[in-house]
């Protein structure tokens, strides 16, 4: 009975991030890279992924060691733990694959300041075990990097006719610029919030 | 009273000002040594791929360039270098071996970090053939169309260098070593050509230097 209720918290933890609280459709947390690096899949998903290591590995450190960071210096102290992933992820993206490093530029120092990260950090892996943090931070940035995939590939293909770099439509397709222009981004999103909650809604309904 | 202390959390003991520096501390320490060895591990990799990057750029901002050799600044005027690695101008020839212009890297503070670029210089006719930026951190969606807007790039393909390069303001281009700098980005644009403009006078003596000894740098 008892690891019943442990597997269902478990996959509780782990699956309200994907869904019922996902960080950038319900919470609206992230926004700065979801609207500006989201102009093609490929980019959305890389973003994505920088994002889940930086969450993954500051929340299982910060929830490791939360009972010996004093209260009044644990925001510096998540900054530090967050900024030092961030770095790391800036330079292993900067030597495996420069173009991908390239094109999302100054957006992965900005992860630093995603507000998703430290919002988890001080919601969740500053009070809670090391396990759950873990599966926390997977869910929410699972959900991140579904979140951008999804307004990546709308994005892509509509505005450039491709999707990953693929043609799709051949010669005839008349690209919707503006879709990959900073407004397809907002027009993206916002379609996206409403079809998202107007499936929650019907579900709780 | 007792309901008061019901409502009101424990408050733990204040930890003296040593635990605080201490756990920071601890903190940074151990953030400073994983990014040593990120650092090592990954900092000869990105230079092979900044290498990389280089060449690609070279044949980019010299149009049908098939070769190119390394020229540094020596004592006597430029000089043909053997290592790769020292800072200079690059030669290019076409498949005939043919001198075309010279590929010159530069750099300058723009509006957030330093942007690095490459351009094609042909010493014949004084224009500039090509512009490739190599690394830049500029805002997006603003400075960074230095390099995004086609506008702005366009105008480096075939732009007179002398007396001056200058920046003008939209639609404003009269004369053909004027450049119409990015509504939104005018520090961006201005940085870059201060930067040309720079680089082509510490480089245009001994470009021609060597120019006169040497009618054709050929193979």
């Amino acid at each position: 009975m008892k690891s019943q209720e442990s597997i269902s918290k478990n996959s509780e933890e782990f699956l309200k991030g994907i869904w019922r609280e996902n960080p950038v459709f319900v919470a609206v947390l992230g926004m700065c890279p979801a609207l500006a690096v989201t102009n093609s899949a490929i980019n959305g998903l890389a973003m994505g992924l920088a994002t889940t290591f930086v969450l993954f590995f500051s929340s299982t450190l910060v929830s490791l060691f939360r009972s010996f960071i004093p209260k009044q210096v644990r925001i510096t102290t998540f900054i530090v733990i967050i900024a030092t992933f961030v770095t790391v992820v800036d330079m292993l993206l900067a030597a495996w694959v420069p173009d991908i490093h390239k094109e999302l530029g100054a957006f992965i120092a900005l992860i630093v300041v995603n507000c998703l990260i430290l919002g988890r950090q001080e919601a969740f892996s500053s009070k809670n075990p090391v396990g759950y943090s873990m599966l926390d931070a997977l869910g929410m940035s699972i959900g991140f990097t579904i979140a951008l995939l999804s307004i990546g590939v709308i994005r892509e293909i509509l505005g450039n006719g491709s999707l990953f770099n693929i043609d799709l439509f051949g010669q005839n397709f008349e690209p919707w610029i503006i879709m990959i222009l900073p407004p397809g981004g907002f027009l993206v999103l916002g379609f996206l919030l409403l079809c998202f909650n107007r499936v929650l809604n019907k579900k709780s309904s | 009273m007792a309901t008061a202390n019901n409502i009101l959390p424990t408050q733990a003991p204040e930890p003296g000002s040593f635990r605080l520096i201490f756990s920071l501390g601890t903190a940074g320490f151990f953030s400073g040594l994983l990014l040593v060895v990120v650092f090592l591990y990954t900092s000869p990799l990105i230079e092979e791929n900044q290498k990389k990057a280089l060449q690609t750029a070279i044949f980019k901002v010299l149009p049908d360039c098939a070769s190119f050799e390394l020229f540094v600044k020596g004592p006597s005027g430029l000089e043909r270098s053997i290592s790769t690695d020292e800072k200079g101008v690059f030669a290019g020839y076409d498949k005939n071996g043919t001198f075309i212009g010279f590929a010159i890297p530069a750099e300058e503070s723009g509006f957030q970090d330093i942007i690095k670029v490459l351009y094609g210089y042909d010493p014949e006719s004084e224009r500039i053939i090509g512009f490739e930026v190599l690394e830049s951190k500029e805002t997006p969606g603003l400075g960074d169309k230095i390099f995004k807007d086609e506008e702005f790039t366009e105008a480096f393909r075939s732009l007179v260098v002398q007396p001056i390069i200058e920046a003008v303001k939209k639609g404003k281009k009269s004369r053909e070593n004027q450049v119409e700098t990015i509504t939104g980005a005018t520090i961006s644009s201005k940085a870059v050509i201060n930067m040309l403009n720079n680089s082509l006078s510490e480089w245009e003596s001994s470009i021609d230097g060597y120019l006169e000894t040497n009618t054709e740098p050929t193979r």
